[in-house]
C-alpha cells in the first residue's frame, strides 16, 4: 500500500470512530478500526476524543428531560376523535384467519375453542353412531344419535357453560336422556330433543327450568 | 399505541427538543408525529427500525415548524442562546471543567451539526439509517459527522481547550 493509499485508509477509518464508539458499526468495519486502532497510536487519541463527546452527547440528551403528560394526552384525545378505523381488507385467507382471532377476547376464545373441540366429539358421536347402526340393528346408541324422525319430540336450545369439559357435557346428556337434534348454531347452540313425543308446553317449561339449575348449563330454553 | 408511545416518546422528544429548542413545541410535535404515525401504520414496511422511521418523521415535523415559525421569534430565541464570550467568573470555572465545556459546545452547533451528532451518539444510528432519516448519501453521513466534529473542537478551543485535532 502506498502513502496515497494509507493516508486514504487512514482518513476513511477516523470517519468511522463515532460510529465504532456508539457501537453500530459491522463487524469487519468494527475489526477494521480496531486493527487501526491497536497499530496507530495518534489514531487512538483521536478515538479517546470521540468517546468523550460520545459520553458527553449522552449526558447533554438525558438532561433534557421527557415531555410531560399534556402531550401524551393531547395525543390519545387527537386518537379517540379519529373516526373509526377500518381495518386494510386483506384477501389471503391465513391474514384473514389471523385477523378473525386476533379480534377475539381470550374469554370468547377460549368459549371458541371449548364449543369446538364439543362440536368435534360430537361429530366424532354421531359418525360412530351411524357406524354402529349399520352393522347393528340393537345395541349401542350415543346420546346425540338421531331418532327416526328428527322433527318430533320436544325440544330445547342450549348452550353449554364454558367451563363445561366433553365428559360433562356426554354425562349431561346421558342423564337426563338428552339427544342433540341439531347444531352447533350461531352463539353456540345447540337444539337438544327431551323427550321423543310431544309434551304439554309446561311439562317442558318445569323440565327445561330443571336442567337450568345443572352447572353444565350455561343458557337453556324451549323451542319449537 | 400506547405501548409504542411509552418505549419511545421520550427519545424521540429529545430529539425533536435538540433541534427545536422550545419544549412547548416539541410536545406539540411529538403529539402530532406519534398521531399521523397512528394514521399510517399500515404504511410501515419494517425495512428500518421502528425508531428510525419515527425519528425521520421528527426530524420532518422539527424542520417545518422552524420553518413555520416567525422570524422575530427566531432572531430573540437566537439572541438568547448566544453566550457572551466575555468571561465572568463563573464562566473561567466552567472552562477548567472540560466536560461541561464540551456540553456546552454541542448546544451551540449549528442545527445540521447538532442532528448528526446526536443521531450517531445519543440515537445510536448506523451510517445506512443516518442517511435514511436526513436524507443523504451515506458518504455525505461520514462528512458531515467529520465536520460537525471538526466544528466542536474549534469552538472548544475558542473556550481555551485544545484538543490537538484536527
Amino acid at each position: 500500500m502506498n502513502k496515497k493509499q494509507e493516508a486514504s485508509e487512514r482518513q476513511d477509518i477516523e470517519q468511522l470512530l463515532p460510529w465504532h464508539a456508539a457501537g453500530t458499526l459491522s463487524r469487519r468495519d468494527a475489526q477494521r478500526v480496531e486493527n487501526a486502532l491497536a497499530q496507530d497510536p495518534e489514531l487512538a487519541r483521536r478515538y479517546a476524543l470521540v468517546r468523550d463527546e460520545f459520553a458527553e452527547t449522552i449526558h447533554l440528551n438525558e438532561t433534557l428531560g421527557a415531555p410531560s403528560a399534556r402531550a401524551a394526552e393531547k395525543l390519545f384525545a387527537a386518537i379517540d376523535a379519529e373516526p373509526a378505523r377500518r381495518p386494510a381488507v386483506s384477501l389471503a385467507l391465513g391474514d384473514r384467519i389471523a385477523e378473525f382471532f386476533a379480534r377475539l377476547s381470550p374469554r370468547t376464545l377460549a368459549w371458541s375453542a371449548s364449543a369446538a373441540v364439543f362440536a368435534i366429539l360430537l361429530q366424532a358421536g354421531l359418525i360412530a353412531g351411524v357406524l354402529l347402526q349399520e352393522t347393528k340393528t340393537t345395541g349401542y346408541q350415543t346420546a346425540s344419535a338421531p331418532t327416526t324422525d328428527p322433527g318430533v319430540g320436544a325440544f330445547a336450545l342450549i348452550r353449554f357453560a364454558p367451563q363445561a369439559s366433553s365428559d360433562d357435557v356426554t354425562k349431561f346428556l346421558e342423564a337426563n336422556k338428552l339427544s342433540i337434534a341439531a347444531g352447533p348454531m350461531s352463539g353456540g347452540l345447540y337444539k337438544v330433543r327431551v323427550a321423543v313425543t310431544g309434551i304439554p308446553k309446561g311439562e317442558l317449561a318445569r323440565i327445561v327450568k330443571k336442567l337450568q339449575d345443572d352447572k353444565v348449563v350455561g343458557f337453556i330454553a324451549t323451542t319449537e | 399505541m400506547q405501548v409504542l408511545y411509552a418505549r419511545h416518546h421520550v427519545r424521540v422528544y429529545r430529539f425533536v427538543l435538540r433541534l427545536v429548542r422550545n419544549e412547548a413545541t416539541a410536545e406539540d410535535l411529538i403529539s402530532e408525529m406519534f398521531l399521523d404515525i397512528w394514521r399510517q401504520a399500515g404504511k410501515f414496511e419494517g425495512r428500518s427500525a421502528a425508531s428510525t422511521w419515527m425519528l425521520s418523521i421528527a426530524r420532518f415535523k422539527a424542520l417545518s415548524a422552524l420553518r413555520r415559525r416567525p422570524e422575530e421569534e427566531l432572531d430573540d430565541e437566537t439572541a438568547g442562546q448566544i453566550e457572551d464570550h466575555a468571561d465572568t467568573p463563573e464562566t473561567a470555572l466552567a472552562k477548567k471543567d472540560k466536560s461541561l465545556a464540551l456540553r456546552q459546545c454541542l448546544t451551540k452547533l449549528s442545527a445540521e451539526h447538532r442532528e448528526i451528532i446526536d443521531l450517531v451518539y445519543y440515537h445510536e444510528k448506523s451510517v445506512e439509517e443516518v442517511a435514511e432519516i436526513v436524507g443523504i448519501p451515506e458518504a455525505t453521513v461520514k462528512t458531515r459527522m467529520f465536520y460537525a466534529r471538526k466544528k466542536l473542537s474549534e469552538l472548544l478551543k475558542e473556550q481555551g481547550i485544545d484538543r490537538g485535532w484536527p
